[in-house]
């Protein structure tokens, strides 16, 4: 007779953490590769999702450490083209968001994400400062940061000409209230 | 008819356009939009990216705005909005322990009582409305690009089939257009890697602008933001990679539904293409 | 005063590691009534049993309680035992220690106790018992077979050669199934018509089998043994007994452009017409929802060119009962259509096809004559890809199970493509390899290693037509999951195997059960593979789950084993857990008032009326009365009856009672 006991696994391990925090099963998956078949992305990627998910069921430091250091899961597009295919209804991205806080959180962002982290730092750095973002203000930020500064100068005076680079930032009214909201969402973690 | 109206920051910015032909179409529809009051951004792709929380924060928090404001139905052009809009609304109802967390870091009530609805959602209701107005069919042969995010992941959007859409493609048949058979209608355009890794947007818009081209399109239809902004903007990385000269434009289903309406080019904002609107036989 | 012996089983660690045996027997022996209470290990075992009957001896027992597992398994052995001592087996009762309380419970005090309470309900029970004698019912010696692929034929024909009477019922117009479509068959790639059509004859010839084609089951009555079973002849048009089968009038139908079922879509029928050249019966059926002269009125060529004259256009569904003492269900499957495929276009391409379709375009009796050609255009495809795992093991496509067959058809199809087109190329996108049976791993590493065929370990996420040729992307995981794009003439998606769509109907009509995916249940995984839970009807092949064609034929005997086991008696024993209308003396002659709303109630039309009459014969009260062959003993009419007129013997109000006041 079974046991009928179900297997936790333990929040001291990613996939513990990873199901807390999302409900994605990660033991469901059985590598059937569909997720990386359909991946715009795939052929970019040092591992598939699949792989991910591989490693992360092992519930042990070394292949955990693989998972998060991999530039993969900064690749994702989150275009959810994975979770509508996955015979096993896994929503991979969900996952995946779960895995990048992680690598984040642990200090373990693959170099190569380095303009990625940046962008999304600088995008949510606008929204923080604005209330929405303010796309001009937000790419030189990102500038800053990557010190890509050559990027984009020929395209940025067609925009203009076309009316579609403001100067300034439209700001809403309640910005300490989105503030608010960074502060007490990101002071939580 | 009355909606709410939640235009989101690429509207107010690159994509301005897309606001205009929508204001425009909608209100020689009869349609009245009640703009959000003091809308926030909805952390679009780099919320979830980094925070899931912020990623349930933000959105709630334009979700709340709404219902201050009596409205029950928001109608977000934007795709990413939209999908960001549908994807919180979603794991709040299913987590109600979420929501008290999230009405605490908003710092205000949130019921969840606001459905999102996308730009085609809205058309598709106004079909006949619309065959009725028009002054100019849009004879053209138009592939119909929806991108991921309108109707993936079907289980959050709900909306049209997952492969293959339609509902795009009924519209463009209604104003007098071709719509046209092609694979790529949901292949993924590279998003929000345009500032930081334009060469997989360059090769992913790539393969779907040569796709449809080579199928004879005169013209692609979108209703997303980023998807206009990597198939227009990025136009000569893209052409650069492929080492051709593609000159198809790129429309909003809301400029080509406004254009078989007879509205003023001006107003849809078709000056402010990066690609001219001008329709060549494609080359094949 | 009651002498009950109580036998407490430890069932070896199973119940004797959770639940402390020896107490609960100490227990026991202060319940009032209780003579004698031991544990023994296994009580099942013969010196268990031995020492049952010893104690029923020694201690005059007239009641038993074996305290052990479900009845399920072990019932019939202690009613054997007690019965061989002398006792009534109906005055032996057991308590479920194992089921019940050590399987569902931690060790301890408190399920200690349970157990204790477990065999106290029994012991009222038992108290309570009455001798009980068996009951016998003639067995009417013939069976119906629904379905007539290899499946029913196998099994007509094994119960038809041991002497009995077999109705073989088929609901298109030949017998020969799905097999009948296959071109060759795994692992020995000998062809599949050459090896059924003799027994398809051999079906048709036997003098004990009569094949009622073209017919569905509509009603089934009755019970084990003795089946009431209603079948409707629907109308051929045809009259079978003037046709000769000459085809002529096949081959003046002007209609000619009908999708052929039997070639899965991929060839035409004329309106009148035979399924395949090897139908049994040779005759044709017309297709009325697309013959011209059901459409529009005018043309009956076909009437005007029978030699015969044997067209019969007024022809209406004819219903035919028979009786039957046993059922074997062998009525399939289905496969899943490629229409159920988004990411593989929705069915739109006319070269992405299913297995069926390709086995077709491999048959020497296809459409092609067995050339590979592609649908679309009859060009030869110089690149085939095959999908293993086309929906099944896909809980999204609401299949999670394995199809079972398509590993090994799959390997078979692309064998057969690179042995009909040299230079071909053929690849496999599979999750695993499940090739367990004689000769079969065999085969898959033959496809791999002579036939060359590439198996790439991966699912495919998206196919697309692209400069007329079928883009296929898929992923190799066995190098990290790397993308791989496959430009292919032809796909081929192996399609799960799913129950038919009027399964489920069909098992109602039955009283069978059947599983979430619509496949008959069978009575036991293990150990009862081809009985269902309604005695009398059995299983075979691929109705019950997916398998291959030496598992179905397999099954068949199996099943037919089973029938011919049941028509080794004239008579058959049924347990006598059946209701009762009582019966007393004037002037009151029963409690029931002759309402008859247990008529209404009992699912199996087992009350009828009885009239009571005095010595003159004068009607002096109607009541109902319970047939006991046809009564299963459900209860229903129990709980209806207002007077409470009705009790089950074995299990009557007084002792459910009982059994509730022990606790």
């Amino acid at each position: 007779m079974s046991s009928g006991h179900r297997h936790v696994p333990s929040v001291n391990t990613l996939r513990g953490r990873v199901e807390a925090a999302t409900g994605v099963s990660i033991a469901k998956c059985y590598q059937c590769g569909k997720c990386a078949a359909g991946c715009p992305v795939g052929d970019e990627m040092d591992m598939p999702p699949s792989r991910i998910f591989r490693l992360v069921q092992w519930e042990i430091p070394e292949m955990e450490e693989r998972a998060l250091r991999s530039e993969a899961i900064w690749l994702c597009l989150s275009c959810e083209t994975c979770a509508t295919r996955c015979p096993q209804e896994l929503e991979i991205p969900k996952a995946l968001d779960a895995i990048r806080a992680e690598s984040l959180k642990r200090g373990m962002v693959n170099p190569k994400a380095k303009k990625i982290l940046a962008f999304h730092r600088s995008f949510l750095a606008s929204i923080e400062r604005e209330g929405r973002l303010f796309e001009v203000g937000m790419v030189s930020d990102y500038k800053r940061r990557t010190g890509d500064l050559m990027k984009d100068v020929t395209v940025a005076p067609k925009l203009f000409l076309r009316g579609k680079l403001g100067l300034m930032p439209h700001r809403i009214k309640d910005r300490a209230g989105v503030k608010a909201i960074f502060k007490r969402v990101l002071g939580k973690g | 008819m009355r909606i709410g109206y939640y235009p989101g920051c690429s509207l107010q910015g690159s994509s301005k356009e897309f606001d205009e032909s929508t204001r425009a179409v909608l209100k020689a529809l009869d349609v009245e939009l009640v703009e959000v009051p003091d809308w926030n951004c909805c952390g679009a792709s780099s919320a979830h990216a980094l925070n899931h929380d912020l990623s349930l924060a933000l959105p709630a928090r334009i979700l709340a705005q709404a219902e201050a404001a009596g409205l029950t139905e928001v109608l977000a052009p934007c795709a990413a909005c939209s999908s960001r809009l549908m994807t919180a609304r979603q794991e709040l109802s299913n987590h109600p322990e979420k929501r008290a967390e999230v009405e605490q870091a908003i710092g205000m009530p949130y019921a969840g009582t606001v459905k999102v609805v996308n730009v085609l959602e809205v058309l598709n209701r106004l079909q006949e409305s619309i065959a009725s107005q028009i002054k100019a069919p849009f004879a053209r042969k138009a592939a119909s690009y929806y991108g991921c995010l309108l109707v993936r992941p079907p289980r959050v959007v709900d909306f049209d089939r997952p492969e293959d859409p339609q509902s795009m493609d009924r519209l463009v048949t209604k104003v007098g257009g071709t719509a046209m058979e092609w694979p790529f209608k949901t292949e993924c355009c590279g998003a929000s890697f345009s500032l930081t890794r334009t060469d997989i947007v360059a090769k992913l818009s790539g393969r779907i602008l040569e796709g449809a081209v080579k199928r004879g399109a005169e013209v692609i239809v979108v209703a997303c933001p980023m998807c206009h902004s990597n198939l227009d903007l990025r136009r000569p990385e893209i052409n650069a990679q492929l080492g051709k000269n593609i000159q198809i434009p790129v429309l909003f289903i809301t400029q080509v539904i406004g254009m078989a309406m007879g509205l003023e080019p001006k107003a849809l904002g078709l000056q402010r293409h990066l690609v001219n609107v001008v329709f060549e036989p494609a080359a094949v | 005063m009651s002498r009950i012996g109580v036998f407490t089983c430890h069932c070896g660690e199973n119940i004797g590691a959770t639940v402390d045996c020896a107490k609960v027997a100490q227990l026991s022996q202060s319940i009032p009534g209780v003579v004698h209470s031991v544990d023994y290990k296994y009580m099942c075992s013969d010196p268990g049993q031995r020492m049952i009957q010893e104690a029923i001896k020694e201690h005059q027992l007239d009641g038993v309680v074996v305290a052990a597992c479900s009845p399920r398994m072990h019932e019939p052995t202690f009613r054997k035992t007690v019965s061989e001592a002398g006792l009534n087996p109906y005055l032996c009762e057991m308590a479920n220690l194992r089921e019940h309380c050590s399987w569902v419970h931690e060790k301890g005090e408190a399920t200690t106790e349970k157990a204790a309470d477990l065999v106290r309900i029994q012991v009222e029970k038992v108290k309570r018992d009455k001798p009980l004698q068996a009951i016998h019912v003639p067995v009417n010696k013939k069976a119906v077979v629904i379905g007539g692929g290899v499946a029913g034929i196998q099994a007509a024909i094994d119960i038809a050669n041991a002497g009995h009477q077999v109705v073989l019922v088929e609901k298109t117009p030949s017998i020969g199934g799905h097999m009948s479509q296959l071109s060759e068959t795994f692992p020995t790639l000998d062809c599949s018509q050459c090896i059924l059509t003799p027994r398809m004859v051999e079906a048709a010839q036997h003098p004990n089998i009569q094949l009622m084609t073209f017919s569905e089951v509509e009603k089934v009555d009755g019970f084990i043994g003795n089946f009431k079973v209603t079948i409707r002849k629907k109308a051929r048009k045809i009259n079978e007994k003037s046709c000769n089968g000459c085809g002529l009038c096949i081959q003046k139908c002007p209609n000619k452009k009908i999708t052929d079922e039997f070639n899965e879509g991929l060839g035409k029928r004329t309106a009148i017409y035979v399924p395949f050249p090897q139908a049994v019966p040779n005759t044709p059926v017309i297709d009325t929802k697309n013959c011209t002269y059901y459409k529009t009125g005018k043309c009956k060529i076909c009437e005007k060119t029978c030699p015969t004259g044997a067209i019969a256009f007024d022809q209406e569904d004819e219903f035919v009962t028979l009786d039957a003492g046993a059922i074997v269900l062998a009525t399939g499957f289905k496969l899943m259509k490629t229409e159920s495929f988004p990411e593989y276009g929705y069915g739109k391409h006319k070269d992405i096809i299913d297995g069926m379709q390709f086995e077709r375009l491999a048959s020497a009796s296809g459409p092609t004559s067995g050339a590979i050609q592609r649908p679309s255009d009859g060009k030869e495809p110089e690149t085939v890809v095959f999908i293993a795992c086309s929906g099944s093991r896909d809980k999204s496509k609401g299949v999670p199970y394995c199809s079972k067959i398509c590993c090994m058809y799959t390997a078979k199809h692309a064998m057969l493509y690179k042995h009909k087109v040299h230079g071909g190329k053929a690849y496999v996108f599979y999750m695993d390899i499940r090739a367990a049976g004689k000769n079969y791993d065999e085969f898959t590493r033959r496809a791999i290693e002579e036939d060359e065929v590439g198996y790439i370990r991966g699912r495919v996420s998206r196919i697309y037509e692209e400069d007329g040729k079928l883009i296929v992307k898929g992923a190799d995981t066995l190098l990290g999951g790397l993308p791989v794009e496959i430009k292919a003439d032809m796909v081929v998606l192996a399609t799960a195997v799913q129950a038919n769509d009027d399964s489920e109907a069909l098992a109602q009509t039955l009283h069978v059960s059947y599983d979430t995916y619509g496949f008959f249940a069978e009575a036991h995984p293990k150990l009862r593979p081809v009985e269902t839970n309604t005695a009398g009807i059995f299983l075979a092949g691929a109705c019950q789950s997916p398998r291959d064609i030496p598992e179905t034929v397999a099954q068949a005997s199996g099943a037919a084993a089973k029938v011919i086991g049941l028509f080794s008696k004239d008579q058959m024993t049924r347990e006598p857990i059946v209701a009762v209308v009582n019966r007393q003396a004037g002037p009151t002659f029963s409690n029931c008032v002759g309402c008859f709303i247990c008529q209404s109630a009992c699912p199996y039309q087992a009350i009828e009326s009885e009239d009571i009459k005095n010595r003159a014969g004068v009607v002096m009260k109607t009541v109902a009365r319970i047939n006991p062959g046809l009564c299963q003993g459900c209860g229903t009419c129990v709980a209806t009856c207002r007077t409470k007129a009705i009790d089950l013997q074995g299990f009557s109000n007084e002792q459910l009672y009982a059994e509730v006041m022990a606790l």
